[in-house]
């Protein structure tokens, strides 16, 4: 099917956008790189009057590491953050996750921001925006403001974004030294949506762990970040045992059926996907804290 | 004053398409794929799914491979697009990637293959000695309803030995790939 009619804005400056934005209001949508938006148009599931097309605007396209964080503005492309060697040495958690979202084909358009504006709950940055802390930074008629990510996300498909606001950039703040991290998923097929998935984050001191926490794809309709530490206390960093770990994981996720899958699998399916992101994750910040001494 | 380029009508998009421009007058809703079809009569592109799922329409957009049912025209203004058409050698004659698709049967009703040959052709720019694993992973966007993809993964392969000048066949199972089923799987 094909989109219903609209009329294309192409702001040039973030000023115009917003300007745009706030003349057109509920009619009207941002597109970024249009890899979520125009299927929805092509099928007719959404009809705005208005798109706000956002691929001109000067000064959008910036990647990168300063004051402590990955830094990505609306119009960075996801394939060009992932193949980022400065953002591979600073977060390497954000580029294993991208490799996991849709194609590359579909990354050469799509950008993180737009990703983080979308709100999948099946989507992998959100869960990447949790588990790091970060913030989007928003421009509207009132000026610039940021949301924390626990402010951001709302429900599935659903933000704090105004409908006259412009997510400018998101930034991605770095993990502390000695933390390990990992990314891992499960889907019916390489670059589908994740039946289940998980981001890990293991910190090590003096060799034992420090500090365990993990985020989740497709099993919690906004992502959550879950403090595991407790359950792995002091215990040394290679042999730590994560089935309390993942017994917590078990607890706390959400899930529903759908004709993929069940509630049911999908909740014991990321409970083993933590369980060994945890492992994997405290091995790597073993190796990170040898390559450093 | 709004910056509305289209006025809510009808727009003039001029795209360069294979190096040379074309100019249509069309809706700002035109996608990228309708517009290489329909208004420029490039009928090479492809359409199947239009939500980015199948491939088929994939074209390079400024050297990279990108969904042209996932792009309207206008948005296309003042790129490069390369589409099946201008993958031909400079001769005129087949590329290697249409060549090695031809010699190892990577294709059987050829609705799929566009989508194939440019996304094949960037990758093979960017990696030109691929491993098996890695065709694979770089086709794994691409669907195929009728090869069941190994004769598509040998002329991913034999696209990159006519390239670096090798002679070579595409006999054999891709590398990397066990040449006989498990012991115990039944055959036939
Ligand atoms: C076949 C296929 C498979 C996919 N698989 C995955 C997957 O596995 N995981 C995954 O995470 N994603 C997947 N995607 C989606 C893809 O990652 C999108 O690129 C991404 O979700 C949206 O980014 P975009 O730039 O394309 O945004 P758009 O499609 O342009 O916009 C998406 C939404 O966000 C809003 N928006 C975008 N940018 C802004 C902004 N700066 N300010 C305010 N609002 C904004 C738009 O108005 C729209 O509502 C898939 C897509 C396809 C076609
Ligand atoms: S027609 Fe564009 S991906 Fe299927
Ligand atoms: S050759 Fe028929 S779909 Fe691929």
């Amino acid at each position: 099917m094909k989109p219903a009619p609209f009329v294309h804005h192409a702001p040039r400056t973030v000023e115009e956008a917003v300007a745009v934005l706030g003349e057109v209001g509920h009619d009207g949508k941002v597109l970024a790189g249009g890899q979520s938006l125009i299927p929805v148009l092509n099928m007719r599931l959404a009809t705005p009057a208005h798109l706000v097309d956002i691929n001109a605007v000067a000064g959008l396209d910036t990647v990168e590491v300063r004051g402590g964080a990955v830094r990505v503005g609306a119009l960075a492309r996801q394939r060009r953050v992932e193949r980022s060697e400065e953002v591979a040495a600073a977060l390497p958690l954000l580029c294993e996750a991208l490799t996991f979202v849709a194609h590359p084909v579909i990354r050469n358009r799509g950008t993180c921001v737009g990703s983080l504006a979308h709100a999948d709950a099946a989507a992998e940055l959100p869960a990447v925006l949790a588990l790091t802390g970060g913030v989007v930074e928003v421009v509207g008629p009132g000026g610039r403001r940021e949301f924390p990510v626990a402010d951001f996300f709302r429900g599935a498909l659903e933000t704090a974004l105004a409908p006259d606001e412009l997510a400018v950039a998101a930034r991605f703040p770095l993990l502390p030294p000695g933390t390990g991290t990992v990314f891992t998923e499960s889907a019916r097929r390489h670059g589908d949506y994740a039946l289940a998935g998980v981001a890990a984050a293991v910190s090590i001191q003096d060799g034992v762990v420090s500090s365990a926490r993990a985020s989740f794809v497709s099993v919690t309709d906004v992502p959550l970040v879950l403090d595991v530490t407790e359950a792995v206390r002091g215990q040394e960093a290679p042999l730590a045992r994560w089935d309390g770990a993942a017994d917590l994981v078990h607890d706390v996720v959400d899930p529903e059926s759908d004709i993929h899958a069940s509630a049911g699998y999908r909740r014991a399916l990321v409970t083993e996907l933590a369980r060994r992101a945890f492992a994997d994750a405290a091995s790597r910040a073993v190796k990170e804290g040898d390559s450093a001494a | 004053m709004l910056p509305d380029t289209t006025g809510g009508g009808r727009v003039e998009v001029t795209v360069h398409v294979n190096g040379v421009p074309h100019s249509a007058t069309v809706e700002p809703r035109r996608l990228l794929s309708d517009f290489l079809r329909h208004d420029l009569g490039l009928t090479g592109t492809h359409v199947g799914c239009e939500h980015g799922v199948c491939g088929a329409c994939t074209v390079l957009v400024d050297g990279e491979p990108m969904r042209s049912c996932l792009m309207f025209a206008v948005s296309a203004q003042h790129h490069q697009v390369t589409t099946v058409e201008g993958l031909a050698g400079a001769d005129g004659g087949l590329g290697p990637e249409q060549r090695a698709f031809v010699e190892c049967h990577g294709l059987q009703c050829g609705f799929c293959t566009p989508g194939f040959l440019t996304t094949v052709t960037a990758f093979l720019r960017d990696n030109p000695q691929p491993s098996a694993e890695e065709a694979r992973e770089a086709i794994s966007g691409n669907l195929c309803r009728c090869t069941g993809y190994q004769n598509i993964v040998r002329s991913v392969l034999r696209a990159a030995e006519i390239r670096a000048g090798r002679a070579a066949d595409c006999a054999g199972p891709p590398a990397g790939q066990p040449t006989a089923p498990p012991a115990g799987e039944a055959v036939g």
